[in-house]
């Protein structure tokens, strides 16, 4: 094994076991720690594919605000410092036949496509080693990432709908924070 | 080449060390994992040591703002040594738990926090060559970092298990999450400025400091950064005359220290990151690429001692405004915060956007920064104009809302809704 594939395995493995912490917990403060764990994985991994940008969204995005906002609401709806719900509800048979047929669909389509793999053509095994990136480019990827967002050959119809979707929400919300008129008075 | 003791030394002192030993031994991968290990020791000690230097030197300044005296009992006459018995004291205490404590989340928070303050220094370009690693994300990854010393905060608050901590908690995390907002919209005209996120660029970009050419987000960084780092003004979160002493009244000894020095590292951090992004980092006067005698690079070294002076320069100011400002109200900082610093941060970043694209390429470097200057101003003043007729008009709506009550009996003039206060008294 490459030094690459042993720190694959090991935040893999960090990765999924703070994820099944999250689902089995039953202080739900300690399921959004959790969470928070998974997250950090996750943004591990992007650092072994040398995608420096995306792990510091991560961090920035799941951690730094997705999280807190998820501590926020347990600590809004719960009873402050008594969160223990049961772990399971009614749901769970069916989420775990969704989650088995997904992995199957994903596993499904790697085994379809298995002759595509290696990308790189000495490698053994897909896990042996990441597709080798110029330098240049991956010092340059944040550069070719923002033109590519405004570039009209590339992501900008996707990136102005999803900024104007952003926007309607964010009016939305003030509306529906906003004070009513009899409130006021 | 053999070991020689003097170019030893030399390189030492002109921090081209990693050059030497590359020359000594060859190019071997090994010489940049010592390298690597050496700098993540000496920067995570120098970090933490020099801590017990601010602490005396905060204490001392503040004492002379406010015509006291200061640390002056242990170690000599200026009581160069109080911090370190302060920190003995610390370290002997007893090391309590609270009963009803919720034990990962209140063990996890302190060291949390040290971890994302001395992260960050990790981008920070100390001297020419000088850095821990120079990403072409730079200050993204600060601002990452970051925003994860708000997750410990709430981790500290909550895991305490006392109403005055979630309190402080509460507070911090809507501070903390609102001004990030400004900063990282003022950090976008230095980046739009310099094409790019990596602080090494950021600095080699500056002719002009950065100070000069964009004023107003030198000044909206700098009060968000007060805000980020929890100093007075903005010390809400753990004000003492209202919640104890917030997110970590429950945490005694080293616990407590730890967030005390977590408090002085990451302040000490946002001051060098000031004078790197604004100020021109180890720059001045191209004293920083100085070669004297037979090619001994002195430059390093002396971008080094201008680096810290820098950083120091900007760390008073930080001091001087604890010494100098009263804490504000929640509803304030939050109204100054959203009412008032972001439209100017978005309209200085638009602005800054255009006129950088608008100005001809045959300008040199001192005319942009002139003409940046120029728009700063009258951003500046417009904004001034807008604040100065909304107080007017605020004055007046109160002095109308003044009269009619005193014609209608009431002559209680203390009773506004606070929804009236105008925003330039903020």
């Amino acid at each position: 094994m490459t030094v690459e594939q042993i720190v694959f395995l090991l935040i893999s493995a960090f990765t999924l076991s703070t994820a099944v912490i999250v689902v089995t917990k039953r202080n739900l403060f300690h399921a959004a720690l959790a969470l928070m764990a998974t997250f950090l994985g996750v943004a591990g991994l992007y650092v072994t594919l040398d995608a420096g940008f995306l792990a510091a969204a991560q961090l920035l995005v799941y951690i730094g605000a997705i999280s807190i906002l998820v501590i926020f609401a347990i600590m809004m709806t719960r009873r402050l410092m008594q969160t223990t719900e049961p772990a399971y509800n009614a749901q769970s048979g069916f989420a775990l036949v969704t989650a088995v047929i997904s992995f199957g669909l994903i596993f499904w389509v790697f085994y379809v496509f298995r002759e595509f793999w290696p990308l790189i053509p000495d490698a053994v095994t897909p896990l042996a080693s990441k597709p080798i990136v110029a330098d240049e480019i991956l010092q340059g990827s944040v550069v070719v990432m923002g033109r590519s967002f405004v570039s009209s050959a590339a992501y900008v119809l996707p990136f102005e709908i999803a900024s104007v979707l952003l926007l309607a929400a964010l009016v939305g919300a003030i509306i529906v924070a906003w004070p009513k008129a009899e409130d006021k008075a | 080449m053999s070991f020689d003791f003097l170019e030893f030394l030399k390189s030492l002192v002109s921090l081209t060390i990693s050059d030497y030993l590359r020359e000594l031994w060859g190019n071997q991968p090994w010489v940049d994992f010592l390298m690597n290990v050496l700098g993540v020791v000496i920067l995570s000690t120098f970090c933490l040591l020099i801590v017990i230097f601010l602490i005396w030197l905060e204490r001392k300044v503040i004492a002379r703002i406010q015509r006291r005296i200061g640390p002056n009992r242990v170690g000599g006459r200026y009581g160069l040594l109080q911090t370190v018995a302060d920190v003995i004291k610390l370290l002997i205490k007893e090391d309590i738990t609270p009963t009803g404590a919720d034990k990962v989340a209140y063990l996890l928070a302190p060291f949390l926090t040290v971890m994302a303050a001395l992260m960050v220094w990790a981008v920070m370009p100390f001297a020419p060559n000088i850095i821990g690693v120079d990403l072409n994300i730079g200050i993204f990854y600060f601002l990452a970092i970051s925003s994860v010393s708000v997750v410990a905060l709430l981790l500290a608050g909550w895991g305490s298990n006392n109403k005055y901590a979630l309190l402080g908690a509460f507070r911090s995390v809507a501070q903390l999450v609102s001004y990030e907002v400004p900063m990282i919209l003022a950090l976008l005209v230095p980046i739009l400025l310099a094409r790019s996120m990596s602080t090494v660029d950021i600095v080699n970009a500056q002719t002009v400091p950065y100070l000069i050419v964009a004023p107003l987000a030198a000044l909206i960084f700098f009060i968000s950064s007060l805000a980020e780092t929890g100093r007075t003004p903005f010390d809400l979160l753990e004000a003492e005359s209202e919640i104890v002493a917030g997110f970590h009244v429950e945490y005694g000894g080293m616990k407590f220290g730890m967030f005390f020095l977590a408090e002085f590292v990451s302040t000490l951090f946002m001051s060098g990151f000031f004078a790197t992004v604004f100020l021109g980092g180890y720059r001045l006067f191209g004293l920083e690429t100085l070669v004297i005698g037979d090619g001994w690079v002195i430059g390093n070294l002396l971008g080094l001692i201008i680096f810290f002076v820098k950083m120091f320069a900007v760390y008073f100011v930080y001091i001087w405004i604890r010494g100098t400002l009263p804490r504000v109200r929640v509803d304030q900082i939050l109204n100054f915060n959203w009412k008032f610093l972001v439209p100017v941060s978005l309209a200085l970043v638009m602005m800054t956007a255009v006129l950088d694209k608008l100005l001809p390429d045959t300008f040199n470097d001192f005319a942009r920064a002139g003409a940046h200057l120029l728009a700063n101003i009258i951003l500046a003043m417009i904004t001034i104009e807008i604040l100065r007729s909304y107080a007017r008009r605020q004055r007046k709506l109160a002095s109308d809302d003044g009269a009619a009550e005193t014609a209608s009996g009431h002559d209680d003039h203390g009773h506004h809704e606070p929804a009236h206060e105008p925003v330039a008294a903020h």
